[in-house]
């Protein structure tokens, strides 16, 4: 539904996009995650055929974002990090305007309008004007503006951003249920917790380039290494000596507890009860230790960082041998 | 075409209820339309009074349409606080994307907001001037002649098209509305002194002059709207390059364009030069064709104005003898000096014009160096009326030096225009900043390579060889 290939920007010569490839299917929800200045909305509106890619393509629900921008847009909702909506109108005029923009009978318009108002609860609040909103009701408005012409495509940067908890919930179920609905979802947002909850894929962007990509787990894996599982024993076992087996490694362990790695864990868990059983250890429990989408974006940041950092280190001593070279 | 103005008239319409739910716009309309309209009457009775005291009635019968030209005037100036709202201010509140994100083209936007801005100071001129001809009518019975009240109405229409088109222009320029406030002042003084000559031709009763400021504000008109589409798209205003003035990239942009591929100044001259006089093809053409006109123009203007033979005692022309070159000796003509003074004239001249243009779109800068064109085809007219034949006057006033310095006019010119052009032309690859600054890298180079030189060439020539050839020419030699 959303594919991309070496996807540039270049404003001047400042590269804002760098080489972005990309692919979400329908039903997938991508998490675009980075620092702020990375990229992530330069990309949007690469993908929403209002900017022009200096380099590569992009291909959105079928049609490509330069030969087929109107299609593009007809079929992309966005949410912009600004709204942009207007204070002196009511919501029910607003939503009726985009819906006009977007040829929509009058009938279905509505319907249309009074079916979001009511998702959103912002029922009561038709006929106030936009400009008496609260933040997190613009918000939701505008977001119910991005889905008004049921695209197929949804683009959102920080849906949740200055929500309540209780908005932001409902916003996180409609896109639960966008997805459901075989939408293909990008969402770009700082909160780590909520793009672990919404994503199946998750992308990284640092100065315009993607520097990993693919499924939760999978990154996980890659950066935090194989998953660790905690085990809580019966008896203490300070001063034992306790043996695992090889397909396993022990990474700590306490008076009644004992945390170990494994890249298998379907057979290596069974073995290590297998063995403290054996060992007269009783297990009272075994859980699988959390790790947060925020130390696979941290370990991300600071591995590009650290290689960064090695490389101008690099570029300088050799710069600086060829001076004395020359000198 | 209906199809494509439908989705256009969404936005204006959402605009005019916008605006007509903004006291700070409907406050001031209101004054103007229905208080200054009264206020015009009760000063054009007091004048009345007033002058036929002295038996100027001639006075009074001007100043009442001059008064409905300023009552139609005043509504219409609102339309550029609209305009730059509408455009800047959208910008500023990025409520502006969503609308960029939709199926609406660059165009549609544009002309929807443009009617939007327009309409309502438009119909508040136009209603101003009702209230202001009926009052007029009941206190004096006066009554338009129906041309004169088309022309008011079209002027007005057109004015108001001119502050919008160009406060579009600005608008695309900013982020801020503030921005765009400061920058008005490019719309305002020009617009300030337009109605000052405007108001000059109306006491007059010049009319059909008012007729070609409404011709030449169509033009202006033109130009504006198609510089307000070009630069009025989604890369514009979402691009980071606005409000940054990014000097680096500046003078990278024309290095690139001015050294392009060359390795030497030969190879620049052997493959830039060339690449550069084919993009210029279509200016040159036009040039040739503006100066062949002017020429024409400036001869054709001699029987325009009924001259007689002598009147500036041209005749004098057929005793031109070799005695002139001695003449022109003693005075020391024929000197180094007077080949560097008459290069440095010629440079300062396309200098100026290249100055001009860069902010009239090219049109100054073009008129300056078509100006000694229309000059030498007003004497050649002149001089024909003697009975000398024109075409050997021309090669007396042009050869050999023109040979280089037409030439030389014609590619300055070519590159002023291009420049001119950049700003209202949609360029595919390249940003409008881009585009203006490889154009004026082409003007440099063009300048530096071509016309630096073949006006001195002209200058040795004009002074060495041009006066022996005119003295042959002319039959004295």
């Amino acid at each position: 539904m959303i594919q991309t290939e070496n996807l540039s920007k270049k404003f001047n010569d400042f590269l804002a996009v760098n080489q972005v490839s990309l692919e979400v299917k329908s039903g997938e929800v991508l998490a675009l995650l980075g620092p702020n200045g990375a990229g992530k909305t330069t990309t949007l509106r690469m993908l929403t055929s209002v900017l022009r890619p200096t380099m590569g393509w992009a291909r959105v629900a079928g049609y490509d974002v330069v030969t087929h921008a109107a299609e593009v847009r007809a079929s992309v909702g966005i949410l912009t990090e600004q709204h942009g909506l207007y204070g002196r109108m009511t919501a029910v005029e607003y939503l009726d305007f985009f819906g006009q923009i977007y040829h929509m009978a009058a009938v279905t318009r509505r319907m249309r309008t009074d079916e979001l108002l009511e998702q959103y609860g912002l029922g009561g609040e038709r006929k106030r004007k936009i400009g008496e909103y609260s933040k997190g009701m613009r918000q939701k408005l505008a977001l119910a503006r991005a889905l008004y012409h049921n695209p197929p495509v949804l683009l959102m940067d920080e849906p949740t951003s200055a929500m309540d908890p209780e908005s932001a919930r409902l916003v996180r179920d409609a896109i639960h249920g966008l997805r459901s609905a075989n939408r293909a979802i990008i969402i770009c947002t700082h909160n780590l917790a909520e793009a672990e909850e919404l994503a199946d894929k998750i992308a990284i962007i640092q100065r315009g380039r993607i520097i990993i990509s693919g499924e939760v787990e999978e990154l996980k894996t890659k950066l935090l290494g194989a998953p660790q599982f905690e085990l809580r024993l019966g008896t203490s076992i300070d001063g034992l000596n306790v043996t695992l087996p090889d397909a396993v490694t022990l990474t700590g362990q306490g008076s009644d507890w004992i945390r170990y790695q494994t890249d298998n864990p379907m057979l290596a868990n069974p073995q290590v009860i297998q063995s403290l059983v054996h060992q007269s250890i009783p297990v009272v429990g075994l859980s699988k230790v959390a790790r947060s989408l925020e130390n696979v974006y941290l370990q991300a940041i600071n591995v590009v960082e650290g290689n960064k950092q090695i490389s101008e280190k690099d570029e300088r001593a050799s710069s600086g041998g060829e001076t004395q070279h020359a000198g | 075409m209906l199809d494509e103005i439908r989705p256009a008239l969404i936005i204006t319409r959402r605009e005019i209820r916008d605006q007509l739910r903004d006291w700070r716009i409907i406050l001031p309309i209101t004054v103007l339309t229905l208080v200054f309209p009264f206020l015009a009457n009760f000063t054009t009775q007091r004048i009345l009074g007033f002058v036929e005291k002295y038996g100027a009635n001639i006075i009074a019968v001007r100043f009442i349409p001059f008064l409905l030209m300023i009552v139609g005037f005043f509504p219409i100036s609102i339309s550029l606080v609209i305009a730059l709202e509408s455009f800047a201010g959208e910008t500023e509140r990025r409520s502006i994307e969503p609308l960029l994100s939709s199926p609406l083209t660059d165009g549609q936007i544009y002309l929807g907001k443009l009617l939007a801005c327009v309409l309502i100071p438009l119909v508040a001129a136009y209603l101003g001037m009702t209230v202001y001809l009926i009052g007029i009518y009941r206190s004096t019975s006066w009554r338009p002649e129906p041309t004169f009240l088309v022309l008011i109405i079209v002027l007005t229409a057109v004015q108001a098209l001119v502050m919008v088109s160009g406060a579009v222009v600005i608008s695309s320029q900013t982020t801020s509305v503030r921005a765009a406030n400061l920058l008005a002042s490019f719309i305002i003084i020009p617009v300030a002194l337009l109605i000052q000559i405007e108001s000059v031709m109306m006491l007059w009763a010049d009319y059909h002059v008012l007729w070609w400021a409404v011709l030449a504000q169509i033009v202006l008109v033109v130009l504006l709207v198609r510089m307000g589409i070009n630069h009025l798209n989604r890369e514009e205003l979402l691009g980071q390059e606005i409000d940054a003035l990014n000097l680096h990239w500046m003078w990278k942009v024309f290095r690139a364009q001015f050294i392009g591929s060359a390795h030497s100044i030969w190879d620049w001259y052997r493959r830039e030069i060339p690449s550069t006089l084919h993009r210029l093809l279509i200016p040159i053409g036009w040039m040739t064709i503006l100066l062949i006109a002017v020429t024409y123009a400036g001869a054709a203007q001699v029987k325009e104005l009924g001259l007689s033979p002598g009147t500036f005692g041209l005749d004098r022309l057929k005793s031109v003898d070799a005695q002139i070159l001695n003449q022109l000796g003693q005075y020391g003509f024929f000197s180094t000096s007077n080949v560097l003074t008459i290069w440095w004239h010629n440079l300062r001249a396309v200098s100026i014009a290249a100055m001009l243009g860069s902010f009239t779109l090219g049109v100054a800068g073009v008129l300056i160096l078509m100006l000694p064109m229309g000059i030498i085809g007003f004497f050649t007219g002149a001089a024909s009326l003697t009975g000398l034949n024109p075409l050997t006057v021309l090669a007396a006033f042009t050869l050999p030096h023109g040979l280089f310095e037409i030439p030389a006019i014609i590619l300055s010119g070519a590159a002023i225009l291009q420049v001119g052009a950049s700003f209202v032309t949609a360029h595919q690859r390249q940003s409008i900043g881009e585009g203006l600054m490889s154009s004026i890298a082409d003007w440099a180079k063009i300048t530096l390579a071509l016309v630096i030189p073949l006006f001195l060439g002209a200058a040795i020539l004009e002074v060495f060889i041009s006066p022996q050839v005119m003295v042959r020419l002319l039959g004295g030699g």
